[in-house]
């Protein structure tokens, strides 16, 4: 597993309270995961965090598994 | 109760009549403040009115976009924290609506509507990572009852009342309150304008039988801050002596 791919699962983990085993690459943060539309603003806010980057509105809303974020941050940060 | 300590508070509008005794009153409850306004050496007497500690003078033109996303990063840097919001600039740039000039309604619009819930938007962010925070907005009776001559001042405090109660829903889960307080006839600058005919003829309408002080608008701000008010949001908090039954 990729560095990026570790600290976003962390992330999630932290951040929606769920076990880390769910946390799988395909998880969607709203469908699996229980987010509601505020933790993904959350989410998204503490991903630019951690990278160091800027996650615009329209890639944000792009951004809807944990593959997705990772992906974005890979290309992007 | 209703103890402050440990909380930044950052009040707009400080140098004004309301907006003074707001920080007086959050400061003596035990808050950082941080005062914000244009006129510099009036932030600077409110300061020392209130003492040396625990207080911090950021000038800022709310007109200036620039200026106004720059502030809530000043004001965490120089207070440690952002915890409360007091949106309480305002100006009115009254008059009969059929006179109402586009640039008379766009400047009440900007500073009392739209730079108010910028800043609102602005200091989310920390407060959501806190899971606590207090955005309160000085609204007007007018915006509820209306007034003749003020159109645009009254639309201004009506916004404000609306955005609060949607950012309440929004926030809600995050420990984040989102209140106002609708002062009635209080005695400032603001209300010294009018003219002795209207001053007399609005006392007639006042149960009470005066005028406000803004020392009893400051108390209700202190109340919505403190953490005995956590489960009061979207609520606009009325102190008009009676002048309107809401």
């Amino acid at each position: 597993m990729s560095d990026v791919a570790e600290r976003v699962k962390k992330i999630v983990v932290e951040h929606l309270g769920v076990e880390e085993a769910k946390v799988t690459e395909n998880a969607s943060f709203i469908d699996d995961l229980g987010a509601d539309s505020l933790d993904t603003v959350e989410l998204v806010m503490a991903f630019e965090e951690e990278f160091g980057c800027e996650i615009p509105d329209d890639a944000a809303e792009k951004i809807l598994t944990v593959k997705d974020a990772i992906d974005f941050i890979e290309a992007n940060a | 109760m209703f103890d402050l300590t440990g909380k930044c508070a950052l009040i707009t509008g400080a140098s004004g009549g309301i907006g003074a005794e707001i920080a007086k009153a959050l400061h003596a409850q035990g808050a950082t403040v941080g005062l914000t306004g244009t006129r510099v050496e009036a932030l600077e007497k409110v300061a020392a009115e209130i003492g040396n500690e625990r207080v911090h003078i950021l000038p800022c033109n709310l007109s200036d976009d620039e200026a106004l996303a720059a502030l809530p990063k000043q004001a965490e840097e120089a207070m440690g924290s952002l915890d409360v919001l007091v949106n309480n600039a305002g100006l009115t740039r009254d008059n009969l609506a059929m006179r109402i000039k586009d640039d008379d309604w766009d400047a009440v619009l900007n500073v009392n509507l739209t730079a108010a819930f910028k800043l609102s938007k602005a200091v989310l962010r920390g407060m959501m990572k806190k899971r606590w925070g207090r955005i309160i907005g000085i609204t007007s009776i007018v915006g509820v009852t209306g007034n003749p001559g003020q159109t645009n001042y009254a639309a201004s405090k009506a916004g404000m009342i609306g955005y609060s109660k949607s950012l309440a829903y929004e926030v809600g889960s995050r420990g984040i309150t989102v209140n106002c307080v609708a002062p009635g006839y209080i005695a400032t600058a603001m209300t010294d304008e009018l003219s002795e005919d209207v001053k007399s003829a609005m006392l007639t309408k006042i149960p009470a039988g005066r005028m406000g002080n803004p020392e009893e608008i400051a108390a209700g701000v202190v109340y919505l801050a403190s953490n005995e008010a956590q489960y009061v949001t979207g609520q606009t908090l009325h102190i008009n002596g009676g002048m309107a039954m809401i």
